[in-house]
């Protein structure tokens, strides 16, 4: 199994340690350009800042190789800005702005929901759809998933407001799984690329 | 891409056994609040993993340094992880002197609300209550600065008292290590800030490097001495050496002016940049701006590098400063340790 991470900038190399421990034998690769998207099994598109990421992700000129790829049926978790990246809209809940996003799934982003940094969390969320009871994870300036139509559906919700959506081979998380101490997230998004 | 032997959550166990954190947070009331702990808290804001986590998602990215709406709307356009607000930037605080403070809370308010990305600002060294007023303010990062004047000659502000991340300045595994006992939660090297002049930063990333190697392969008994040497806890040093890096996230600063220097620094094992006047006082600051964030998280791409260092031109960089004519009391990292 080959499994690519986003690795421009933010949370890349803890995704890289928890897939790594989750999938046992198999390659990570960093992605950062068209010639790292070959031959992949699945992708990861890590935290970090939704706009960097998208601004390098076009400069770079991945971002239609990865809308084409992700259409035909590549798997991909997005967690947290990975998730804004995947979403058919996004906006800010105080400044609006345009922002280069992937649209592949049918949800509906508010970025930067629960308000500045101050205001970031930890938290225990219910994982008990894909196999975990309760895990303790953090929510670092988190956006939140406030609609799910279409082929998506809700995973997981905090105080009710949807925290992790699936919609076939996608997979969105407004928590960070890679910096948490549960793999239950990882191994679920790895038995999607199994299928 | 590397892999390290710890992951977050392993590193954050360590840090909760650290005796010393444990006494500064019981101190504060906020043992309860522990993610091991069982705790009828559905919701922790604020806790040291909290604050911890939010460098991460920093990491492969430049932090932009700004005094106004309109060059933090260049730094977010130019693709910055964060903006830091300052009343003068290091190269006008070098030139104009006098006593250099915390940026005028309107302007701040002002970016807060005219951009996405994290707003970052500096407090003097040991300025408590600067801080409490920015924490107030609900900026994203406090900058403990070297390049404002310090307010306390002797301590550090005890960064465990506040809910906001701070990020501190060092030149040495130790001042690192001092700075993470005291709550820091992420690191910058402090290079010769407003210099344009690379080397420094160099020289502290390289120095932190050895050090950390050496600590790597060093015995029990001598890694005790160290701790002492250090002025930390020998748990913290233990928990270093397993991981052969700081436990929290260390950026690159000071004198950083051109994607090449960005690139550089990457390569000497920076999680990512702050870039202060090398932008601004550059006469190409949008260009600029993208080509820096382009070189820093490619930087492992000559080519790609390359074409950075094409967008900008030699001729609009910041003019230099040598830091072998500067006479020592106007260096501005060695104010503190």
């Amino acid at each position: 199994m080959r499994i690519g991470i986003i690795a421009y900038q933010g949370s890349f190399e803890e995704h890289a340690l928890q897939t790594k421990r989750a999938m046992g034998t198999g390659d990570i690769v960093p992605v950062k350009t068209s010639k790292d998207m070959r031959q992949l099994d699945g992708i990861i598109i890590p935290g970090g800042e939704s706009t960097t990421i998208g601004m390098l992700a076009s400069k770079l000129g991945i971002i239609d190789e990865l809308r084409e790829q992700i259409s035909s049926g590549l798997p991909v978790l997005g967690t947290c800005a990975g998730a804004i990246f995947l979403a058919k809209e996004a906006s800010d809940s105080k400044v609006k702005k345009q922002q280069d996003l992937l649209k592949v799934m049918d949800i509906t982003v508010v970025r930067n929901y629960y308000g500045r940094q101050r205001e970031s969390f930890e938290a225990e969320v219910d994982l008990s759809e894909i196999g975990e009871e309760k895990a303790r994870v953090v929510f670092i300036r988190s956006p939140a998933i406030t609609k799910v139509w279409g082929n998506s559906k809700s995973l997981s919700k905090l105080n009710g407001v949807t925290i992790m959506a699936q919609e076939g081979g996608i997979l969105a998380t407004t928590f960070h799984p890679e910096l948490s101490n549960t793999l239950a997230v990882h191994k679920y998004f790895l038995s999607l690329v199994k299928k | 891409m590397r892999l390290y032997e710890l992951s977050f959550s392993e590193v954050e166990d360590y840090f909760y056994k650290l005796a010393e954190v444990r006494d500064s947070l019981k101190d504060q009331g906020l043992l309860t609040e522990m993610p091991e702990l069982k705790s009828n808290l559905k919701i922790a804001e604020g806790t040291t993993m909290v604050k911890h986590a939010f460098p991460i998602f920093q990491k492969g990215g430049v932090v932009m340094d700004v005094t106004n709406v309109k060059q933090a709307e260049i730094a977010e356009e130019g693709g910055a992880v964060s903006v830091m607000v300052l009343d003068k930037l290091p190269y006008d605080v070098r030139k104009m002197g006098g006593v250099a403070r915390m940026a005028d809370p309107k302007i701040i308010e002002e970016v807060m609300s005219s951009i996405t990305i994290p707003v970052m600002a500096k407090v003097r060294i040991g300025h408590f209550y600067e801080a409490k007023v920015l924490e107030a303010l609900d900026v994203d990062m406090i900058d403990e600065s070297e390049v404002l004047t310090p307010a306390d000659e002797t301590h550090h502000i005890n960064k465990w008292l506040f809910k906001v991340p701070f990020v501190n300045g060092a030149r040495s595994l130790a001042e690192a290590l001092r700075r993470i006992s005291e709550g820091a939660s992420m690191i910058r090297t402090k290079g010769e800030p407003g210099t344009g002049n690379v080397s420094e930063a160099v020289r502290h990333m390289k120095l932190i490097n050895s050090e950390l190697r050496s600590l790597v392969s060093m015995s029990e008994e001598d890694r005790n001495m160290k701790a002492r040497e250090y002025q930390v806890s020998y748990q913290l040093l233990e928990l270093v050496a397993k991981l052969g890096r700081l436990p929290i996230v260390n950026f690159a600063a000071g004198g950083i002016a051109t994607p090449a220097d960005a690139a550089l620094m990457m390569w000497l094992g920076s999680d990512g940049l702050f870039v202060g006047s090398g932008i601004f006082k550059s006469e190409d600051p949008e260009v600029r701006a993208r080509a820096i964030v382009m070189a820093a998280s490619a930087w492992e791409y000559p080519e790609v590098v390359l074409e950075a260092q094409k967008m900008i031109s030699e001729q609009k960089t910041m003019m230099g400063i040598d830091i072998k004519s500067l006479p020592p009391e106007q260096l501005l990292q060695v104010r503190d340790t």
